[in-house]
């Protein structure tokens, strides 16, 4: 459970930066290119998650060919819990650039001209104004990547495997008990816990975005 | 502090060709609708790149086409007031002002501006819950506290009913007295541009027809890029009385004005703009009439309209005053340059708003 919540977080951190990102490139910017970023964002939504996991599994696997570029730095995906965040960020991701590239195309661009007059250079722009502006979205992109990550379960055993302690996540160890006759009971008590944990994730962000976005709206 | 305009800039229809240059106060960039003033002043602001051109402020160069030279618009120091105010929504009034201060660290004190406008009130406040005339005052101030060389106003009052134009119009008149930032302001009012403008750049079909002090710009009867019906003088007059019936008696440099009471001291000078169909024609001194304002005048140019209307420039006792009659009227008083009539206007033709 608290390896759960520990891929979850770690997952949904480092996939915030590079969604913003790619939602802010896939909302204002026009460049050559831009449909195929926008398909590659969205293929794990709808690639079956065991592809996915494949794929990763070639690349960041011990012998895939970034996995051993980044194995002599001494960073290891394969088999390690890191590795199942990095599974269940790489699907969480289409689900965060798209709550964020919502918010992004909210934005009024007339107010960040209006900064620029001010004496606001691009990146203060986007820090003072921008930013502000698409904190609800950014905020709702994040649960609904967090609880996808808590969720993730084909990707995440194709590439890193079950193994308990590492990389057995809630959802992992779920099935994990309905193949041990008898283990019902533990398969209750987990289904129980990922009930309230995402119940209690739903209702946070709908509360936090409520507050954000009433102050965004200049109440 | 000078701004100099030069460009070409396609635009949806037409072209956009002209130049002009905005002297210290307050440039009214004057036309109708869609004659492409926002987009001159998008130009001026860095917020839009002409096709080609040049524009320099006290001689340091904005943007040059020739020599590839177009500064970023965070770094051109042009205070812009929108029309739809665009403050910043998740900020309060007070960090709304604060925000440009921060990024120039120059400007006018907080309290001159907060005093001036009249904003003191609000600071604690959110954009979301204020009214659109406070919106507009609090973006007057957050332009002026970035410490601007020049103010850009677009259309700042359009949104705005009259009422609130009233309560905003005085701002733009102290700014304009007592801030000494220079102004290029765009209007399509002629009740705005007789108030404000020091000088008129009077724009028709993407290009200057005509630039000079208001009074010589919105006196001349060739110059009416609203269409005959907006056309209309300004005379500076200087209050002498006000009387008991509620007039007010006013001298425009010998000519006698009687108004509705105006506001100002007797003693103050001002601003009254007259609208050119408000204005009568007589060939004799009328008797018996209502108007309280008869002035003996001279035709000095009659411009024939393409509809059946005509516009007069009469010289009523030095000042220009504009008549807007039918052509039919015209052939039937005989009028022609030089010929001597009496122009009359009903006091109570001249709005409030028109007086300042």
């Amino acid at each position: 459970m608290a390896l759960s919540l520990k891929v979850a977080f770690w997952a949904t951190l480092f996939a915030l930066p590079p969604g913003i990102f790619v939602a802010v490139a896939l909302a204002r910017w026009r460049f050559p290119g831009r449909e195929i970023v926008n398909g590659l964002v969205h293929l794990p939504l709808v690639l079956p998650p065991v592809v996915t996991g494949y794929l990763l599994l070639m690349t960041f696997g011990t012998r895939g060919w970034l996995g051993g570029a980044l194995a002599e730095i001494g960073v290891v995906f394969a088999f390690r819990w890191t590795g199942a965040a990095l599974a269940a960020g790489i699907m969480g991701f289409p689900l965060l650039v798209r709550a964020i590239r919502l918010s992004v195309e909210a934005v009024d661009p007339k107010l960040e001209q209006a900064a620029a007059t001010l004496g606001a250079s691009r990146p203060w722009v986007f820090l003072t104004v921008t930013l502000p502006l698409i904190l609800p979205g950014v905020i709702a992109g994040g649960v609904l990547a967090f609880a996808k990550a808590m969720g993730e379960f084909g990707a995440t055993i194709t590439f890193v495997s079950n193994i308990p302690g590492e990389t057995q996540t809630l959802p992992l160890a779920v099935h994990n008990f309905m193949q041990v006759p008898g283990a019902e009971a533990s398969a209750w008590r987990l289904v129980v816990v990922a009930l309230v944990v995402a119940m209690g994730a739903l209702l946070l962000s709908e509360w936090l975005s409520r507050r954000v976005a009433a102050r965004v709206a200049g109440r | 502090m000078t701004l100099d305009v030069a460009l070409v800039m396609k635009l949806g229809g037409f072209t956009l060709d002209l130049a002009f240059a905005a002297p210290p106060g307050i440039t009214v960039l004057y036309g109708r609708s869609g004659s492409g003033k926002t987009s001159i002043i998008n130009a001026v602001a860095g917020l839009a790149r002409p096709d080609a051109g040049r524009i320099t402020v006290e001689g340091e160069v904005l943007f040059d086409s020739r020599a590839g030279v177009n500064m970023p618009a965070h770094k051109r120091r042009m205070g812009c007031i929108f029309q739809d105010a665009r403050l910043f929504p998740h900020l309060t009034v007070a960090q709304n002002l604060a925000y440009g201060r921060w990024f120039s660290k120059t400007g006018p004190e907080e309290a001159r501006v907060v005093e001036m406008l009249g904003i003191g009130p609000l600071l604690a406040r959110r954009p979301g819950g204020l009214s659109g005339g406070e919106r507009q005052r609090v973006a007057i101030g957050r332009a002026l506290m970035a410490g601007p060389r020049m103010l850009l106003a677009d259309e700042p009052l359009a949104a705005l009913d009259e009422a609130r134009k009233a309560e905003i119009l005085p701002y733009f008149e102290r700014l304009r007295d007592e801030m000494g930032v220079p102004v290029l302001y765009v209007s399509h009012s002629p009740a705005e541009v007789a108030r404000l403008a020091t000088t008129v750049v009077a724009i028709d079909a993407g290009q200057v027809v005509r630039q000079g002090p208001a009074a010589d710009v919105l006196g001349d009867p060739q110059v009416t890029p609203l269409g005959p019906r907006a056309a209309g003088t300004v005379l500076e007059a200087r209050v002498l009385a006000h009387h008991k019936d509620g007039l007010s008696e006013l001298d425009a440099g010998g000519l006698r004005l009687h108004l509705p009471a105006v506001r100002h001291k007797e003693g103050a000078l001002l601003r009254v703009h007259i609208q050119a169909a408000d204005v009568m024609l007589a060939t004799h001194r009328p008797q018996g009439v209502s108007a309280l304002n008869v002035w003996p005048a001279r035709v000095t140019e009659l411009r024939m309209g393409t509809g059946p209307g005509a516009i007069a420039k009469l010289d009523a006792g030095g000042q220009v005053v504009l008549a807007r009659i039918t052509r039919r009227s015209a052939e039937a008083l005989d009028l022609a340059p030089g010929r001597e009539v009496f122009a009359v206007l009903k006091a109570v033709s001249v709005a409030p708003e028109s007086v300042a």
